[in-house]
């Protein structure tokens, strides 16, 4: 379990150059119920149930901080020794619980039932019952199911999860239906808002975002729909929607003024937007982009960074801190590496950059601390020893938190890694 | 199955991690999926530790359920043991690995590891945190505390400190107060545990004559083995408050056979005296609700009633264990005890009661907060500002100080607010008004628009408008105020979506 092989059998392109290694023994990352966290901000009429343990509850409860009284749209059906035991109908209970929280929140509009660790060892089936209560429910509610639990996902994982299980439900596109944009994960609403801004004006429509923001505003999909993914983490959505015909646009994530240059001009290419007319619409947005990036390169460039396993979205980050930022990369750590979507990003690294998919954290930290990089990029659970040690970090759940994409956010993505840095230079005690 | 959106306790084996990242030279080796590190960052986070807890977990994940995941904790144990070399070791299972079936006992003792190793059954499915907690510091002072022997003379009495763990709430002070107290009294501390022991100090444990217990829900079932099994008595009094105080010092003395005066005499504890200042008039009375560990809150209740001179209107516990103590103390006040770990239980209690102030934890600091009554923290679980810098127990006379400003601070802050929003509309509190030392020629300031830069009326169009309501309204003002100092100093006319982005870019850093 410990082995670090490399890896054979690898995509083509730069990754024959790239030593891909998979490693394996204890995980510090978070399971796909964290995906919840943010999710539940996204689709403001659907509520989230997961159906686990306490440590379950525990977990989003800690994950979430004090936004679990801002009307939270999320609970945990705790299981007990009862329902274990056979002495309690799942069924029954599971139905009943829903039918509380229904009663309780009138507006919800459309429920996930989140499988877990528990759920999925005991063989819950919770697709049976979302299509049961679906049923009950119909048609005020729509009860859909995913797995967000730790075996089976790790964090961002959740979203693809929860995104997948949409894909199914969304209405076919018209038989004669133009050629549609559809974009893929989910964004804070002020990068959503700007990109659709640059899309109108490149004159590529229809377009639109998958999660949307009302559980009744589902998109079409279908063969004359394209889609871009806009999260790095989303291979079986990226899959479910291929089987609805839809065709995938491969390109970077759009991480930098690089990279959001690349996404966009793959979907106006699509979309037989002419390259001079892409750069009309561009080239003040990247310039913009660029002022700001130039503020943080003085503290960045040169600078080595060592990023830990957690979200998928290293490869894409490491990618814009090399090329943009003119960091050094000492270790790009992945959860998980799909080699298909991560191709284009993979294209554009350094080709020294060693990548690891997978985890063994001792052993990772081992090689962090014989590194000694400048930065590391990793987990609340490890940043604070880390720190202790007399590394500077940056905690990467905010990566998942705050609003990175786009050009107008570029300057604040930089900010993130450069403010470590800066506040380690200021403090004198 | 449970709805539930709060917790107030986590899983058990959460509970043995409080035991095991308060100790050294222990490691825990816990059979659990991928995901469950989580609760590394209570630790490393609200508590600030910067050390990560000696944890190691296997993170098994679907694709090794096939396969032999007691392989996978054998080797998980193996690699722990060479790579931290404990002095002892606990395993178990959390919640998922319980259903496994895989038994971390029976596989740990057939490697033969070179240090003890102490399994815990912690049934996920049935208990919590706390008592999590209680039963792996039961089997670890168990294990390692050895059979009973003859004491080493000694001129002094010794005793141990029971209870304290990781992510507790005050413990780290509470334990230094308390030192402090008993060798005011003359009597030696033996050893601290869980918090800040090794496994070698637990098997010094029977040395001590006898046991102070200051957090039952964690401790209470290992001093009860070690009356048993060592012959030592343990103190019941916990001393929160002073009166409360006062009692443990007599306790204490009658146990160690010495005089409890000098220990008295030493009382620097202002409470007694604030509360009798005139200032303190107006607490009388106040009607108090109180929620919390049963520890925490049934010391909370007498301090209220006796040593503040409110009125004690409601009291309950989130700790089913302890229910019984609960119910004993809310009878002596005359209220009906609240045994609820449903939060929405406890709001509707507060909403119903209406206290003038709330004392729980970290859940009835928000529930208050939404109606807006005034609270103070008195219990776990609490959140990062409970793990304050500053010294500040709860335990002994100084603690008894810090519960009198942190309760009184939030009466006072409310009484302000209500003063200032009675005197909203006078002529002296109005928003315009400038502060009186300024004197009476000062003109009043006036509100100023944010739109006017350098005599140029700028115009926000519509969409830039709408933009820039998208911000947090935490940075809007300073964003409203970067673009339209941006845009005066270009002498543009109109502020566009384009300009707010456009400033945004020139003022990052």
């Amino acid at each position: 379990m410990n082995a670090l092989a490399p890896l054979s059998g690898l995509a083509k392109g730069a990754c024959d150059a790239a030593p891909v290694m998979q490693e394996r023994g204890q995980r510090e990352v978070f399971c796909g119920l964290t995906g919840i966290v943010w999710l539940h901000r996204k689709i403001q009429d659907a509520f989230f149930l997961v159906v686990g343990s306490r440590t379950c509850a525990h977990l989003i409860q800690s994950a979430a901080g004090v936004m679990i009284f801002a009307e939270p749209r999320f609970a945990t059906a705790i299981l007990e020794d009862r329902d274990l035991a056979g002495v309690a109908d799942i069924d029954d209970e599971l139905d009943a619980v829903v039918d509380r929280l229904l009663a309780r929140r009138p507006e919800i509009k459309l429920l996930f039932l989140v499988g877990s660790c528990p759920s999925e060892v005991i063989k819950i089936d919770l697709s049976r019952a979302a299509a049961r209560q679906s049923r009950q429910h119909a048609p005020r509610v729509r009860i859909l199911s995913y797995s967000g639990s730790g075996i089976e996902t790790t964090f961002t994982q959740g979203e693809d999860a929860c995104l997948a299980a949409l894909v199914p439900t969304l209405p076919p596109e018209p038989e004669n239906a133009s050629h549609s944009l559809l974009v893929v994960g989910a964004l804070a609403d002020i990068v959503e808002d700007q990109f659709a801004r640059l899309f109108d004006v490149l004159g590529v429509a229809p377009v639109r975002f998958l999660p949307m923001r009302h559980a009744a505003d589902l998109p079409p999909v279908g063969p004359s729909t394209s889609f871009l993914l806009a999260q790095p983490f989303l291979a079986d959505t990226a899959h479910a929607l291929q089987e609805r015909g839809a065709r995938w646009i491969e390109a970077p994530f759009p991480l930098g003024a690089e990279g959001v240059t690349l996404w966009l001009r793959a979907a106006a290419k699509a979309f037989g937007v002419s390259e001079a007319r892409f750069d009309a619409v561009t080239s003040p947005a990247r310039a913009r982009a660029e002022e700001a990036l130039a503020h943080y390169r003085d503290a960045l460039a040169g600078k080595r960074v060592f990023l830990f396993p957690d979200s998928q979205l290293e490869p894409a980050l490491a990618r814009f801190l090399a090329r943009e930022m003119a960091m050094r990369i000492v270790e790009i750590g992945t959860p998980y590496l799909h080699r298909r979507h991560m191709a284009a990003e993979l294209d554009l690294l350094p080709k020294d950059a060693p990548i690891v998919e997978g985890q063994h954290v001792e052993k990772q930290l081992d090689r962090c601390r014989a590194a000694r990089p400048d930065l590391v990029v990793c987990g609340l659970g490890l940043a604070n020893p880390l720190e202790a040690e007399g590394f500077a970090t940056k905690w990467s759940i905010e990566l998942l938190f705050s609003p990175i994409q786009g050009y107008d956010q570029a300057g604040d993505l930089a900010e993130l890694f450069a403010r470590p840095l800066n506040r380690r230079a200021r403090l004198e005690v | 199955m449970q709805l539930t959106l709060w917790t107030y306790e986590g899983p058990p084996h959460v509970g043995a991690m409080r035991v095991a990242a308060a100790m050294r030279g222990l490691h825990y080796v816990l059979h659990a999926p991928q995901g469950d590190t989580y609760a590394d960052l209570l630790f490393t986070m609200i508590e600030r530790r910067d050390t990560r807890p000696p944890v190691t977990y296997t993170t098994f994940q679907a694709r090794d359920l096939g396969g032999d995941t007691a392989e996978l904790f054998k080797s998980a144990a193996r690699e722990a043991y060479e790579r931290f070399s404990p002095q002892a070791m606990i395993v178990g299972a959390s919640c998922t690995a319980e259903l496994l079936q895989d038994d971390p006992g029976g596989l740990a003792k057939a490697l033969d590891l070179p240090c003890p190793v102490i399994p815990l059954e912690l049934p996920a499915y049935q208990k919590k945190e706390n008592w999590g907690a209680s039963e792996a510091f039961y089997r670890l002072v168990r294990g390692l505390a050895g059979a009973r022997r003859d004491r080493p003379l000694r001129d002094r009495k010794s005793c141990n400190i029971l209870g304290p763990t990781a992510l507790g709430f005050r413990c780290r002070d509470d334990v230094r107060e308390i030192a402090k107290l008993l060798a005011t009294l003359g009597v030696d501390v033996n050893v601290v545990a869980p918090l800040g022991a090794s496994p070698k100090d637990l098997t010094r444990l029977g040395d001590a004559d006898f046991n102070v217990l200051l957090y039952p829900e964690i401790g209470l079932a290992a001093a009860q083995w070690l009356e048993r099994a060592h012959g030592q008595p343990f103190t019941r009094s916990i001393p929160i408050g002073v009166g409360a105080t006062r009692d443990f010092i007599a306790e204490v003395a009658r146990m160690a056979e010495i005089d409890p005066a000098p220990a008295l005499e030493t009382n620097d504890s202002r409470l007694p005296w604030y509360s009798r200042s005139v200032d303190s008039t107006y607490l009388t009375g106040k009607r108090v609700f109180i929620f919390g560990d049963a520890t925490h809150a049934i010391a909370a209740a007498r301090i209220a009633q006796d040593e503040l001179g409110f009125q004690v209107v409601g009291l309950g516990t989130y700790a089913r264990e302890f229910a019984r103590d609960v119910r004993e103390a809310a009878a002596r006040y005359g209220v009906e005890a609240l045994v609820t770990d449903d939060y929405l239980d406890v709001e509707a209690k507060v909403s119903e009661l209406q206290p003038e102030l709330v004392l729980g934890t970290q859940m009835e600091r928000h529930i208050a907060k939404r109606l807006g009554l005034p609270c103070a923290v008195i219990s776990a679980p609490v959140h990062v500002q409970d793990f304050p810098a500053r010294y500040s127990p709860h335990m002994g006379f100084e603690g008894a100080n810090v519960i009198f400003d942190s309760w009184v601070h939030p009466l006072m802050m409310g009484l302000e607010e209500h003063l200032l929003t009675m005197f909203r509309d006078d002529a002296e509190f109005h928003d315009g008004a400038a502060p009186s030392h300024l004197g009476e020629e000062q003109e009043p300031r006036r509100p100023t628009s944010a739109a006017v830069v350098s005599d140029i009326v700028l115009a926000w169009a519509d969409d830039a408008e709408k933009e820039l309501k998208k911000i947090p309204f935490f940075v809007r003002g300073k964003a409203r105020r970067n673009t339209e100092k941006f845009a005066a100093e270009r002498g543009l006319a109109t502020i566009t979506v384009e300009t707010l982005y456009d400033a945004k870019a020139h003022f990052a850093r």
